[in-house]
């Protein structure tokens, strides 16, 4: 237990927050904003990741590198989805997602 | 501390999924990554803060906003979701959270005994660059490989047409 706090209430701020995700992705239709609702849900699994590897195997580090490389693949993934979602808006003049319908112009 | 960190959490991924303007989206966004920073820092990781502030809160946010800009007039407001997306959202996130939750506090975590390895830049750098036993070596490598095959990627989907007058 660190500062008094149970590993329990990390682990619940960190579901909220996937779910609260999942919610976004769901009830969105601009591809952006989708783009966040993903961004959060990658960062509560890195929250769990740091926090199961602080509280129950404080002497390793696999959990740091973990986040580490999921934070790598987000900034990967986020680019390629800006460049597409930019060339969208190109060819639609907007980008929601059911304007999205064909993959061939 | 704590709970205020979680508190700012959870009011501004609300706040992102569900404010009407996009930028404001944007900025919520930034706070969650923040606050995220700071539980990071609470849990005596400073490497692994930095890396979420420098990265996330200075990358991808930036890049976010960069792509809104080009995409969006300010002024814009989104219209409101569909009844039957917002109710099927909702219900999914609440069955889904109650069901980890109620996981969660029903098994009992086992707290390591042994001592805390000190975090600093030499076991990490270490660590990221052996092929020991405890190396990352290997993903290491793949990453740098995703990174580079991304931005490639990344330029070439975006550039324009050299060839065809687009309309822009």
């Amino acid at each position: 237990m660190i500062q008094g706090i149970p590993l329990e209430h990390f682990l619940i701020v960190s579901t909220i927050m996937f779910f609260l995700g999942v919610c976004g992705f769901i009830i969105r239709r601009n591809l952006i904003t989708m783009l966040m609702a993903i961004e959060l849900i990658l960062n509560s699994v890195n929250i769990n990741f740091v926090v199961f590897n602080r509280y129950l195997y404080p002497d390793q580090l696999q959990g740091q590198f973990f986040s580490l490389f999921i934070v790598g693949i987000a900034a990967a993934e986020a680019s390629v989805a800006i460049a597409l979602i930019i060339n969208i808006y190109r060819k639609l003049q907007n980008i929601d997602v059911e304007n999205v319908n064909e993959l061939k112009f | 501390m704590f709970y205020m960190f979680s508190g700012i959490i959870l009011i501004c991924s609300l706040l992102t999924i569900t404010t009407r303007k996009i930028l404001r989206a944007a900025v919520y966004l930034l706070c969650v990554l923040l606050a995220t920073a700071g539980l990071y820092f609470m849990l005596n990781y400073q490497f692994m803060a930095a890396v979420q502030l420098t990265l996330y809160a200075g990358g991808i946010v930036v890049l976010i906003i960069f792509s809104i800009l080009l995409t969006h007039h300010i002024s814009h407001r989104f219209k409101h979701p569909d009844i039957t997306k917002l109710l099927m959202g909702i219900g999914a996130a609440a069955v889904g959270s109650g069901l980890v939750i109620a996981t969660i506090l029903s098994h009992s975590f086992q707290a390591g005994s042994t001592p805390e390895l000190p975090v600093d830049m030499t076991v990490i750098g270490t660590q990221l660059l052996s092929t020991e036993k405890n190396g990352y070596v290997l993903p290491f490598e793949l990453i740098s490989i995703l990174l580079l095959a991304a931005m490639i990627a990344a330029i070439v989907i975006a550039k324009k047409d050299k060839n065809k007058n687009s309309e822009i």
